[in-house]
């Protein structure tokens, strides 16, 4: 395990508790701190891998006492200060604001509805040839950690980590967060669903016949057999 | 709260403590440099209040229930077809449908942080971004769809989807029995947003 936000499986969590379909939001501060994090994404200091790297850097002690939107705001607090865009004193209320020479790419309120349908697409052109197609076995990688920067982002889930699943199919090429959440470009590589039976990650599955399926990217696979 | 050394490091513990006015304060502070227009957040929050949500992915549902040519293109393509209903966007960039049959039952999550199809299904509901569920879904899949007050049969496997990269899954559910002849309308009022993430099934007519 990398960070406590790589959870998947652990156990001594109690029940899910579901809710109507109406509740959107639990707190007059919520909606705010969603359009917020949205709106100063839109300004393109940073990229989605590395603001949830940000999130999952927070202290272990934050990340379990913050609810949801207060590791959004941790999270967006901590990589404006890290990118330069705001600075500590600023944060602090100890200085005047400067103006932000990203000033002239600040979303405004007639651009919103054309930035949220036109999204942030990942797939690219790569010069990596798809390793593997569908039905082969694969085995993930044993260490569910970014290969080239320690402590660095990943999205290798570690209950999959050197698990041995199959390809179910192949999504394209996309970027690859492990090297974009760290100014590494976007490296695009394949992209793979890989199907896990239950029994390949638990030591005891509630069905023989479950399975989970993990995206995943080539660098995370090898051959299996 | 007293914060350890590498908290108390943190740029956000600069900030108050209370989380409704760490919002006004970033807010304030972005505003004045001139990285923010608070009318643009007013608009990001009337958009996933009133205008994009679980509706929209009821839509592709009740289609593909009814139209088998809507239905072959949208397993083939989800990204394409739900494009031409307008309903490409932030965080459904890359779309996949998975269908709901008598041999598997499809459920999503994400269990590194909280990606889910916000163009379809609009904001995830709180139990989606909750620790229990997150942590629970992927080894007990089971347990979790009787949090849910939902069992399935033996003979049916689970297949829960992690999203980890920006895939973004979207369950056709199992159409109930009984709505031979029913239209689009009639049929988008018993696809519940729970039946398109795989911890509800549809509701019955």
């Amino acid at each position: 395990m990398s960070r406590l936000h790589d959870m998947g499986g652990r156990f001594g969590d109690g029940p899910v508790e579901p809710e109507a379909e109406g509740v959107i939001f639990h707190a007059d501060w919520h909606p705010r701190a969603m359009a917020l994090t949205v709106a100063t994404g839109a300004v393109g200091a940073f990229n989605i891998d590395m603001s949830r790297h940000a999130r999952e850097c927070l202290s272990p002690k934050d990340y379990m006492r913050f609810s949801y939107y207060e590791k959004w705001l941790g999270g967006l607090a901590n990589i404006l200060v890290q990118t330069g865009v705001i600075t500590r004193d600023e944060l602090a209320g100890l200085t005047d604001p400067a103006p932000s020479p990203l000033a002239e790419r600040r979303l405004s309120a007639d651009r919103v509805a054309g930035v949220l349908a036109k999204g942030g697409p990942v797939e690219r052109p790569s010069d990596v040839a798809p390793a593997f197609v569908a039905g082969d076995v694969v085995v993930a990688r044993k260490f569910a950690q970014n290969a080239q920067v320690s402590g660095g982002h990943t999205r290798l889930p570690s209950y999959a980590a050197g698990a041995r699943g199959r390809i179910l199919r192949l999504h394209g090429a996309h970027v690859f967060p492990d090297s974009n959440a760290h100014g590494g470009g976007e490296a695009p590589e394949p992209l793979y669903a890989v199907g896990f039976a239950a029994s390949a990650l638990w030591a005891h599955p509630e069905h023989p016949q479950d399975e989970v399926v993990v995206d995943m990217w080539q660098s995370y696979l090898e051959r299996g057999e | 709260m007293p914060h350890d050394h590498a908290s108390h490091d943190d740029p956000h513990a600069l900030l108050p403590v209370d989380p409704a006015l760490r919002v006004k304060a970033l807010e304030s502070l972005l505003t004045k440099k001139g990285l923010i227009d608070p009318a643009a957040l007013d608009e990001i929050i009337d958009t996933y209040e009133n205008k994009i949500g679980p509706r929209n992915g009821a839509l592709v549902v009740a289609r593909a229930w009814s139209n088998p040519a809507f239905r072959a293109a949208l397993l083939e393509d989800a990204t394409a077809v739900v494009a031409d209903l307008g309903f490409y966007g932030r965080q459904g960039e890359h779309m996949v449908a998975v269908e709901n049959t008598d041999s598997v039952h499809n459920m999503v999550v994400c269990t590194l942080c909280s990606c889910y199809p916000w163009p379809l299904l609009g904001i995830p509901p709180g139990w989606y971004k909750s620790d229990a569920y997150r942590a629970r879904v992927v080894r007990e899949p089971r347990k979790v769809l009787a949090d849910f007050g939902v069992v399935l049969p033996d003979e049916t496997a689970v297949r829960v989807w992690d999203s980890t990269a920006e895939m973004r899954y979207l369950v056709i559910p199992k159409r109930p029995a009984g709505t031979e002849g029913m239209d689009e309308a009639a049929l988008m009022a018993l696809v519940t947003r729970d039946s398109m993430i795989g911890t509800g099934l549809a509701g019955q007519p």
